[in-house]
């Protein structure tokens, strides 16, 4: 917590090398960081549904990660165990339902390329 | 975490704080050991026993009377074969599944304890880590059967991934049965509950858990992929299924795999329902606890007798799970191989309804048993078997204090929280 | 460096390492392999920070479920062997480079925030159950809807009573879910035939 107002390259790049050293609140929080953005990355980037799919599992174990941290470095307690454990009983939810989804599409356009889910275009 | 390792610890009393760390790594040498070893006496009893089922002699030559180096033999012999990946395989993801096979089977064992106190990681939801855990496995079948870039084994890994996904619901929801009776998931604990004569063993609990017994058998072997089971491999339809471009080390990671989450489901199998370590003689059993005892608490007899009983019950343990793989060997050679559709009829229209009435049973069977008869078990009266676990339970915690004679508030509030349900409502 | 930081960095940088290269994978089983580095990476995160249970499901039912079903999806919806769709490499690009700045904000503003009450605060939760990793009745009986972990007869200003109302909605939930999945997978002729 030492290092609040930081400037944004080179002390984040410095933060890094220091947050991997130990185990406290932030390093565990940058972790869940860069699990929502490389989630983030992967729902815009991919064209393959299942890979969009892939995403969202991401996004949500670093919101995961993010909630089991607090529960051990703040006064959330066992909360923030419980909560994590429900968003993976919804994420597992979640995956079926997208992969019904997906199958669907696959069943009437023979592809599961996203970009080509564009019928309701106008 | 803790390291229970408090018999070979007392050993290096002199080593000033090491002695927690030479323990563990003797301890971590030696599950290295069990691991690496069992599949190789395990394979030995496969061709021996199944050459006494098909009338032939099986291995004889290699090491003496009874051939008992002959899986030595074939490791040195693959070691020096060839290793292949076919041009049309995904390289990386080829060489990389035997891999995670071979961990995540060999991870189990982490959690496995071998006798009162011997585990590597004492958790507290044991049982339901080493489920997660064994349930990797599928993952790396399911690479390996993707990635060869062949039509058998993309056959063999989508069977494989059909068949887990369907049979890990029984495999849980029978390992769950004697869980309620325990009122536990810390095999540990569920271990010593059954100290005794062997009708205190969970499997003669009550009718559910005695029929999940045999449940959990069959669902574990087919989540080994045993026979009758063995649909990912058939090689009589899919040549060798997932594992048909496989040679050398890397095939051989497949089976020491497999023979390993052998014993580890058949001694998780020991532990919930055959009483584990304890050998089900109650005079034999009540020594060795108190040999145990005498040696954590230091008053009587030295570390060597505590010691010496835990190797005995590592022992009766070993053998029990032993046993069970043997059966799996019989089961193999003596049944035919089911087809796919049979295999998933069996687990989604038998057994996953068979074990969700065997889990509903044993949730009312407490309920049965206090108003038809007044007592919670058919072997003890009300609340004996519940002071028992408590014992074992205060002997745990006494071990965890031990354990962090530097952190004694820590091992004071696992005594509160490891309690019994029953206290820990209290509480 | 103690061995929990050692632990915590290598978990960490796999986790990272592998959440990276699903986003630069390109065929759809890698990304799969590498989500179980990753998401593996980030169970023993959990087991690290004494979240045991949570650790477990996470192995159970992301890992060993989840990622399974996503993978037999990928085979059953694959037209050729090693399906590629690629996507282009300027949206790559583009890509990391909005994910980085996305990945500086986002880390900016984390360590702008003060998560503690009071600087005086401990570093790390003290509540006994949270501290010594034996979360697995606390849970259960959380989700029965009695709290032991909490003492509720203080002054705290948080009065919170367990989950069961969130563990009966979820339970249906899933059985929706069961349901509604099976309904819209089931096998249908396809378009044209």
């Amino acid at each position: 917590m030492t290092g609040r107002r930081i400037g944004l390259i080179q002390n984040s790049k410095f933060l890094l090398v220091r947050s991997s050293m130990t185990a406290d609140l932030n390093s565990y929080l940058f972790v869940g960081a860069v699990l929502f953005v490389c989630g983030v990355v992967c729902m815009a980037t991919k064209r393959n549904g299942i890979g969009v799919l892939m995403g969202v599992e991401l996004v949500l174990n670093g919101a995961n990660v993010n909630f089991v941290a607090f529960s051990r470095y703040t006064d959330l307690g066992l909360d923030g165990q419980v909560f994590s454990l429900f968003v993976i009983v919804l994420a597992a939810a979640e995956a079926a339902v997208a992969l019904a989804i997906a199958l669907n599409f696959y069943n009437n356009h023979l592809t599961i390329d996203v970009d080509r889910a564009n019928k309701l275009k106008g | 975490m803790m390291f229970a390792a408090q018999s070979i610890a007392d050993f290096f009393q002199g080593f000033g704080g090491w002695q927690y760390v030479i323990a563990a790594i003797i301890h971590a040498v030696l599950l290295v050991h069990v691991f690496a070893v069992s599949p190789f006496a395990f394979i030995w009893l496969e061709r021996k026993v199944s050459g006494r089922i098909q009338d032939r002699l099986g291995p004889t030559r290699v090491g003496g009377l009874f051939g008992w180096l002959q899986s030595l033999a074939d490791g040195i012999k693959l070691v020096q074969k060839e290793d292949l990946c076919p041009s049309a395989a995904d390289s990386m993801l080829f060489r990389s599944a035997p891999y995670i096979v071979c961990v995540s089977s060999f991870a189990a064992f982490m959690v496995l304890p071998f006798s009162h106190g011997w585990v590597a990681v004492a958790a507290d939801c044991g049982l339901f880590i080493i489920l997660a855990i064994l349930s990797l496995e599928v993952f790396g079948i399911i690479m390996a059967g993707y990635s060869s870039g062949s039509k058998w084994s993309l056959f063999g890994g989508m069977r494989e991934a059909a068949q887990m996904v369907s049979y890990e619901i029984p495999l849980a929801i029978c390992a769950l049965v004697p869980v309620i009776a325990a009122g536990s998931l810390n095999l540990g604990e569920v271990g010593g509950m059954q100290r005794g004569w062997f009708t205190n063993w969970f499997m003669f609990h009550d009718p559910f858990t005695f029929i999940a017994f045999f449940v959990y058998f069959v669902v574990a072997t087919a989540s080994c992929k045993r026979a009758p089971f063995d649909l990912a491999e058939a090689e009589s339809e899919l040549v060798g299924g997932f594992h048909t471009e496989y040679s050398g080390m890397r095939w051989s990671f497949f089976f020491m795999g497999e023979y390993a989450s052998m014993f580890a489901v058949c001694g998780i199998a020991s532990i919930l329902f055959l009483g584990g370590w304890n050998t089900g003689l109650a005079p034999i059993d009540d020594a060795l606890y108190a040999a145990r005892n005498a040696s954590i608490d230091g008053t009587s007899g030295s570390a060597a007798v505590g010691y010496l009983a835990n190797v005995i019950g590592a022992g009766v343990f070993v053998a029990k799970a032993s046993f069970g793989v043997f059966v799996q060997v019989w089961l193999r050679w003596t049944l035919p191989r089911l087809r796919i559709d049979q295999v998933m009829t069996t687990c989604l229209k038998y057994l996953v309804p068979i074990s969700c009435f065997l889990f509903l049973g044993a949730t009312l069977w407490p309920l049965i048993m206090v108003t038809g008869m007044g007592r919670t078990t058919w072997t003890s009266p009300i609340g004996d078997r519940a002071a028992q676990g408590l014992q074992e339970t205060r002997d745990g915690n006494r071990v965890a204090r031990i354990s962090d004679a530097g952190n004694l508030d820590a091992a004071q509030a696992r005594v509160g929280d490891t309690g019994h349900i029953g206290e820990g409502v209290v509480q | 460096m103690n061995g929990e930081s050692f632990l915590f960095t290598v978990f960490a940088l796999a986790t990272c390492l592998g959440a990276i290269a699903v986003v630069f994978s390109q065929t759809v089983v890698r990304m799969a392999f590498w989500l179980v580095i990753s998401l593996g990476s980030t169970a023993a995160l959990f087991f690290l920070a004494n979240a045991d249970f949570v650790g477990a499901a996470q192995l159970l039912i992301y890992v060993g479920g989840t990622l399974v079903l996503l993978v037999f999806g990928v085979m059953l919806t694959a037209s050729g062997p090693y399906l590629k769709i690629a996507t282009s490499p300027g949206e790559i690009v583009m890509g990391s480079c909005v994910g980085l700045l996305f990945l500086v904000v986002v880390y900016a503003s984390l360590n702008g925030v003060n998560w503690r009450k009071s600087p005086a605060a401990a570093t790390e939760n003290s509540n006994p159950v949270v501290a010594t990793g034996k979360t697995l009745r606390p849970i259960g009986l959380s989700f029965l809807g009695s709290r032991p972990d909490q003492d509720l007869t203080s002054d705290g200003d948080t009065l919170t009573p367990g989950y069961l109302l969130p563990f009966e909605i979820v339970s249906v939930h899933l059985l929706v879910v069961l349901i509604g999945a099976a309904y819209l997978a089931r096998a249908k002729r396809r378009a044209g035939e």
